[in-house]
């Protein structure tokens, strides 16, 4: 039995030094988490150690600061390999962001292994991320692409999922969206692609922040994540991939790093994952990432879900109670089967409008289609607001919104 | 700092809420132009029916969806270039885009001071000069320009 100690979200605040800015007399209310998180002191004072005290290129030197770069680098990837299950750090291969990942798979195991009239299975709730490169594969190579469409309370409709996989070479599903806020049943569809013989990618950009991961448990194929939602750095992110895919896989970028040797007539490629990892790395950021989690790790991935469950219920209750009539909030009502994205539209007030009068009070919050404009089409919207919760945020930061929700329906109402 | 009332002048409100021209023309004899912002997905579409004898825009109609600024633009620019010549509605195009984006062209060393002046010499901006007050929020700059380069492509491939 494991014991979960609730955030003490007072003191974690404290962490966090952008959270006490002061906007023109106002208070921070940072709401985008789900667009980047802000960054803890730990995080930022590893990184600025490493600059300051142990910075060289990684893998090269053989002189003391190069080995302490060379041990930061990799301990960085065995703390991110540990903190979603993986099995060895050697499936864990730094990318830029989650995008980036999925990329590399479309590029590397894609083009080598999809051929003129396979199909791969996306769903209605995908980012652009999900969508355009399986696209631009789709376009090069004919391939069929098919849709796992919504049900009307916005989980995935699973009831055809047996047909849609089909003959299907490969699923790739968003564990978590990042306009719904819904968690897909991953394992039962990991499961189903299996049975099929297709293989499974999941983007865990919103989950891996936010909900304990283990990707092993899940049985997927590949998992894509970025280091900047989860109190990390920007420009970094991972894929993590089964040992003998990655293996099999053609290299994606050619470099320095991801060689063996190199002759005039061709070249051989490094072990995984430096195969994948071409060129001098983001060092400083990877350890970064390394830091971000120490510190989620060190709050405990089970209490930040029960925080985050916590303050999810109370947002969708406050903004229905605050607003019957005229707030709709797309996404299910269940805590248990979504993360703290919440998307909301008010009445005859566009989602940027609101956005601007917000941020008048310090209140943060994205406006737009969130990089899933297939999905805006199919909910029927333009655009929608998305404010977003983490481990900062309290009850009082959902009552900043609701007030400032409630100023701005009235500035145009009038 | 700018406020919330420099942005949301009570006249961008009411062409917002009460949008002038909206609706569709029968193409052809009317050109359909779409423009998206892809930014916040906002979208204007512009319907536009010149007289080729008098190069003049006999009838525009307005439809699309978007934020109080995109939507409050397209329906002041559908009225202010309604019956005008096609040089008339080129001259307004480029007199609004120097009301919104003096900072961007001199960035992109496209012009100064004096092509601003002489851009909007002679135009009579009226109403659009509400609109005046975007350029304190950049963000929103797009929104309020969106409807003006759709027209402008409309009037190109019209031209064509």
């Amino acid at each position: 039995m494991t014991i979960t100690t609730p955030l003490d979200v007072e003191r974690i605040k404290r962490d966090f030094a952008i959270l006490s800015r002061d906007l023109d007399g106002k208070r921070l209310v940072f709401l985008d988490s789900a667009a980047s998180s802000q960054k803890p002191e730990s995080v930022l004072a590893a990184m600025d150690d490493m600059y300051r005290r142990h910075y060289a290129n990684v893998h090269r030197g053989v002189y003391r600061i190069a080995e302490e770069a060379t041990a930061a680098f990799e301990g960085a990837r065995a703390k991110v390999a540990r903190f979603v299950g993986a099995k060895s750090s050697a499936e864990i291969v730094f990318v830029r962001n989650a995008t980036e990942a999925i990329n590399l798979v479309a590029y590397s195991w894609a083009r080598a292994n999809l051929h003129a009239g396979d199909a791969i299975v996306l769903t209605h709730m995908e980012h652009h991320a999900n969508v355009v490169p399986w696209q631009m594969l789709a376009a090069e190579r004919d391939i069929e692409i098919r849709w796992i469409p919504l049900t009307p309370d916005y989980m995935l409709d699973l009831t055809k999922l047996d047909e849609t996989l089909e003959g299907a070479r490969l699923l790739s599903v968003s564990a978590m969206s990042n306009v719904l806020g819904t968690i897909n049943p991953v394992r039962q569809m990991v499961d189903a692609a299996h049975a099929h013989d297709a293989l499974a990618l999941i983007d865990a950009c919103q989950f891996v922040p936010h909900v304990r991961t283990d990707v092993t448990e899940w049985d997927a194929d590949f998992v894509a994540f970025s280091a900047h939602k989860m109190c990390g750095p920007s420009g970094i992110g991972a894929l993590w991939a089964r040992r003998e895919l990655l293996e099999a896989m053609p290299p994606f970028l050619g470099g320095g790093e991801m060689i063996r040797d190199v002759r005039l007539d061709g070249f051989t490629t490094n072990d995984v994952p430096w195969k994948f990892e071409a060129g001098t790395p983001p060092i400083v950021d990877a350890v970064g990432f390394g830091a971000a989690v120490d510190y989620l790790q060190c709050l405990g991935m089970d209490a930040v879900r029960d925080h985050e469950m916590r303050l999810t219920r109370y947002a969708l209750d406050a903004l229905t109670e605050s607003f019957p009539d005229t707030l709709r909030i797309y996404g299910p009502r269940d805590v248990s089967v979504r993360g703290g994205a919440v998307s909301f539209l008010f009445d005859g007030i566009h989602a940027h409008d609101i956005s601007q009068v917000l941020d008048e009070h310090g209140v943060c919050v994205r406006a737009g289609h969130h990089c899933a404009k297939p999905l805006m089409r199919q909910l029927g919207v333009p655009a929608t607001s998305r404010a977003s919760f983490y481990v900062y945020n309290d009850e009082a930061d959902v009552d900043a919104l609701v007030a400032a929700l409630a100023m701005a329906e009235q500035f145009f109402a009038h | 700092m700018a406020g919330l009332e420099d942005l949301y002048r009570e006249i961008i409100l009411d062409h917002y809420r009460s949008p002038r021209n909206r609706g569709e023309l029968p193409t052809p004899p009317a050109h359909k132009t779409e423009g998206f912002n892809p930014l916040c997905g906002d979208e204007v579409v512009v319907y536009l029916d010149v007289d080729p004898a008098t190069d003049t825009v006999r009838d525009i109609k307005i439809a699309g969806q978007g934020c109080s600024i995109s939507q409050a633009s397209t329906s002041m620019m559908s009225g202010a270039v309604k019956g005008k010549t096609v040089d008339e509605a080129r001259r307004l195009i480029r007199a609004f885009k120097a009301l919104m984006s003096i900072h961007e062209s001199k960035l992109e060393g496209e012009g100064d001071g004096a092509d601003l002046a002489a851009d909007l010499e002679g135009v009579r901006l009226g109403d659009l000069e509400a609109l005046q007050g975007v350029v304190k929020f950049p963000v929103r700059i797009k929104c309020a320009t969106l409807a003006w380069n759709t027209l402008q492509q409309g009037l190109d491939e019209i031209a064509e």
